[in-house]
């Protein structure tokens, strides 16, 4: 940074209300977009899995290795095929969320006690049934536990996705490393993790209205 | 325009191919041995001030609430933007670009989980082991050291390797803040538009991570001590 630039001008950060507030929505977006689709697409690979058991251990092998490739680098492999895009990030962000996902739905259902499975079944409940007044209920708390890592993990790496132009906050980030500019890579760095924050805290509200029983504990 | 799947392998395969890819201060031997050099001092550094601090917490049982949630925290800092402040820090410091703003967001990456494995594995210590070796006589710090670290290895390395996949991915990200290493390829391939470099970049790095996750797997699997084998 240039000598004599204070660490933090405040009067950008005023010029600037439009652009950071479109960008935490562009934030938002992004990371919503990555968490209902990584949901859709990890209910139904988890539905696979509790019927097939034995497709259990390729599919975490396959979201695996996933979760292992580097975020930039698994950004450069769609590139020559998406382009910069939306689409590009999204691929990427998704991929991230499956195994979390995946984990944290299949071991939550199977969490389930047989004795309230069995019960259920006893009262004359049919599979469907029992999936969505039973074991999905009760397997809520963890299958949360797995939505908010994940949510908390895809608003860390939508910053990445600046360098193929999308980025929400990160754009800030990567703009005042180019620029050396410390104000809007302040606001980049501290808006994303005070995002992460508040969107981490609204989730575990969701999570107590939606299982009211676990509160008593 | 949107190459092909199959002329754009070709294209990797020649950027590969290209001798003048393999030489001087660009080539590939010198990016990896820069990301190698990067990861490597960063696990070592973040060993030196996880591991202290994790092997105290775990033999006196204390902190056990803070050491395992240090992993949530480490998991919700992005990568991205300790890049940046580490950037401001490192000019701040007069460190310059490059290697120590990335090294300044490699260390924080690191150290969570290092410091939640190594708790949980001198803690799964069996307790009546340590009992015994307290009733034989053994210093607090003997202890420590030929029992704890011993049998808590595996699960001490598990949690490096963790540390360390995740930092040779990260270390990518350091050539957005001017650094050297592998995401110099991705990088400069972004800005020229020259797909073959980014591919062949993604590869390098992808595969590093892979070797990275194979050693320390090998390497945990030799660390097992002998009686614990039995039992396994």
């Amino acid at each position: 940074m240039t000598p004599g630039e204070p660490l933090v001008r405040w009067e950008w950060i005023g010029s600037h209300m439009d652009e950071i507030s479109f960008r935490l929505w562009e934030h938002f977006e992004l990371t919503t977009i990555a968490i209902v689709v990584g949901l859709v697409i990890a209910f139904a690979l988890s539905y696979i899995a509790l019927r097939l058991p034995r497709l259990y251990p390729p599919i975490t092998g396959v979201t695996g290795m996933l979760y292992t490739i580097p975020s930039l680098a698994l950004f450069a492999f769609l590139v020559p095929y998406t382009g910069f895009s939306i689409l590009t990030a999204e691929i990427g962000l998704v991929s991230y969320t499956l195994l979390i996902l995946i984990r944290n739905i299949v071991g939550g259902i199977r969490g389930v006690p047989a004795e309230v499975r069995d019960a259920a079944l006893g009262m004359g409940y049919t599979p469907r049934q029992i999936l969505w007044r039973v074991e999905l209920p009760l397997a809520l708390a963890v299958i949360f536990a797995g939505i908010r890592v994940a949510t908390i993990t895809t608003i860390g790496l939508v910053t990445v996705t600046a360098l193929i132009g999308e980025g929400g906050l990160g754009y800030f980030i990567l703009f005042g490393i180019q620029l050396f500019f410390s104000t809007p890579l302040l606001v980049g760095a501290v808006g994303s993790v005070l995002f992460a924050v508040v969107v981490d805290g609204a989730l575990v509200l969701v999570q107590r209205s939606l299982t009211p029983w676990s509160r008593v504990q | 325009m949107e190459p092909g799947a199959v002329s754009l392998i070709g294209e990797v395969v020649r950027w590969f191919a290209d001798p003048t890819h393999w030489e001087g201060p660009h080539g590939i031997p010198v990016r990896i041995l820069e990301h190698v050099e990067l990861s490597g001092l960063a696990i070592v550094i973040a060993v030196l001030i996880a591991g202290p601090i994790a092997l105290y917490l775990g033999h006196t049982g204390r902190g056990g609430f803070i050491a395992v949630n240090v992993a949530n925290i480490g998991r919700a800092l992005p990568s991205f933007a300790l890049l940046g402040v580490g950037l401001l820090i490192a000019i701040a410091l007069g460190l310059g670009l490059g290697f120590w703003p990335t090294m300044f967001m490699l260390v924080p990456l690191a150290i969570p989980p290092i410091v939640t494995n190594t708790f949980v594995a001198v803690r799964e210590v069996d307790r009546d082991v340590v009992e015994a070796a307290r009733g034989m006589g053994l210093a607090e710090g003997q202890i420590l050291r030929s029992i704890e670290i011993p049998l808590g290895l595996p699960l001490i390395l598990a949690g490096i390797r963790t540390a360390a996949v995740n930092v040779v991915a990260t270390a990518t990200l350091g050539a957005v803040a001017a650094g050297g290493a592998l995401g110099r390829f991705i990088v400069d391939g972004f800005a020229l538009r020259e797909h073959d470099q980014v591919l062949a970049g993604a590869l390098l790095v992808a595969l590093l991570a892979v070797v990275t996750e194979v050693s320390f797997a090998a390497l945990e699997r030799a660390t097992v001590p002998p009686g614990m084998a039995a039992i396994r």
